[in-house]
């Protein structure tokens, strides 16, 4: 193989065995697949409560909390609605709110 | 440099030889001093490793698997129930395509509680995609360490080294060392392409949908096959640096034989001791060790049984509901390629001694008999 594998993120295409790596490297990166689809309930910060301690930022197993501004930023693209931010917030600043209401 | 040495410490020192770099192990009798001289080795700083202690073989294989990832040449050794626990773990070193290489001391797998050779441990774990060297002498598993990573570096699938419990893990031998600088000519640093480098990010063993997992199973089938040319090469070359040479079969005095008998482990030893007395009695009889079951060395089998009247396979395991692993491997090999009979011949498990006067014997029944048979219980107390 001239060049190295690599997917970035796309779906992957390739003609058979002969162009794919020796095992499963970067075949499956899941950026392009927007994980955010399957989510029943969603989290929502409540930033008057919000005391920046990031514990939400830390817990987030995607992860799909970002930080911007020097604030936690749900993304919710990729956010599967575990509730796992709003279960170990220290101050109860996130709700859970069903989805598709 | 010669020295004396039980046929573990013969793998310890073979890792040592071979540089590794991460060691992960939990003990498990007869293995135990494999490791336990490992943890002294790293830890009197003859080898720099790390030395990961685990809380199951499960662990370890997973430790090896993630320092493997990385591109650290990376070691376990384990045997029966520990091997069991690792399965899950072995699918994914071999489709990981991960080299890794770790001692099996072959024991019976319980219950009843047994501690005694036994192949069936190793056997079970025949489909996982990992190469298979079943080793007869202390000195064979040192070599084979080295001649182990030496392979599955170049074909990408991780290697176990398998030897009896007690017969040879346990066993005093005269082993000649390498020279630790002729072998890191022999087993330059590994350097894979594609590993888990945060200078260039990826994914391993992400979801891979219907259009390519069936892809990695034929690369991987690929890899096996050039593996039996890799490991022959690789024969080649280590026998110029030690005198000592190693291929995937072992055949002995199977030139004119009559009578072949296909063996492995510490029973392939017995059985040369056992042709050459029944040569002295006039009978033509060849022992065929079969030291490398994955990749299956079935050109090499053919050439060295064409022209024999009769094989007898003798199997330190069964498959309950069919036969001796070794004997229906072997006879799905020579199907369409010849019609030698064979007899399975089943022997010795659960560590039960078998001695050169039962090889005898076992030969002996074999040429007598016009009917060859699927199996054949040696010494079972009916």
């Amino acid at each position: 193989m001239a060049k190295k594998f690599r997917t970035d993120g796309k779906p992957v295409k390739v003609s058979g065995a002969k162009d794919l790596p020796p095992m499963q490297a970067s075949l499956g990166l899941m950026t392009h697949n927007k994980t955010g689809s399957w989510r029943n309930v969603k989290p929502v910060i409540n930033y008057e409560k919000c005391i920046n301690c990031f514990v939400c930022w830390k817990f987030c197993p995607e992860p799909a909390i970002k930080i911007e501004d020097e604030k936690p930023v749900v993304d919710y693209d990729y956010c599967k609605g575990c509730m796992m931010c709003a279960e170990e917030c220290p101050v109860d600043a996130i709700d859970m709110e069903e989805e598709g209401k | 440099m010669k020295k004396t040495m039980m046929g573990n410490f013969a793998a310890s020192w073979g890792a040592q030889l071979s540089r590794a770099q991460v060691i992960a192990a939990y003990p498990i009798t007869p293995q135990t001093l494999i490791v336990e001289k490992l943890s002294e080795i790293v830890a009197d700083g003859k080898l720099d490793a790390e030395f990961i202690k685990v809380e199951s073989e499960h662990s370890a294989m997973s430790a090896c698997i993630g320092a493997s990832a990385t591109g650290a040449r990376a070691y376990t050794a384990t045997s029966a129930q520990g091997l069991a626990l690792m399965h899950e773990m072995l699918h994914w070193a071999a489709l990981g395509r991960l080299p890794i290489v770790m001692a099996n001391v072959n024991r019976a797998m319980a219950p009843g509680w047994s501690i005694w050779a036994d192949q069936n441990d190793s056997l079970s774990q025949r489909d996982t995609g990992w190469m298979q060297i079943y080793a007869s002498s202390a000195q064979d598993i040192l070599d084979s360490t080295m001649l182990a990573y030496k392979v599955s570096e170049q074909v990408l699938l991780p290697t176990f080294i398998s030897f009896d419990a007690f017969f040879l893990s346990h066993t005093v031998e005269v082993v000649d060392m390498p020279e630790q600088e002729e072998i890191d000519k022999f087993l330059p640093p590994f350097n894979p392409e594609y590993k888990m480098d945060v200078k260039d990010p990826r994914s391993f063993g992400a979801l891979t949908d219907q259009q390519y997992y069936y892809e990695f199973r034929y690369k991987m089938q690929n890899a096996m096959d050039e593996a039996v040319d890799v490991i022959k090469e690789a024969g080649k070359e280590y026998e110029e640096i030690t005198g000592r040479r190693y291929d995937l079969v072992q055949p002995y005095k199977c030139e004119d034989a009559d009578l072949i008998l296909v063996t492995s482990g510490t029973i392939a030893e017995t059985t040369n001791v056992a042709v050459d007395r029944l040569r002295e009695q006039g009978k033509k009889v060849g022992n065929l060790k079969i030291r490398v079951i994955r990749p299956y060395p079935k050109t090499d089998i053919l050439k060295t049984v064409e022209g024999a009247e009769k094989i007898a396979v003798i199997d330190r395991n069964i498959s309950n509901g069919y036969h001796g692993i070794f004997s229906q491997e072997l006879k799905g090999a020579l199907y369409n390629e010849t019609d030698i009979p064979v007899w399975g011949l089943i022997a010795g498990l659960g560590g039960r001694d078998v001695k050169v006067e039962d090889i005898i014997e076992m030969a002996d029944k074999t040429l007598e008999s016009d009917s060859p048979q699927d199996i054949r219980w040696e010494g079972v107390k009916r």
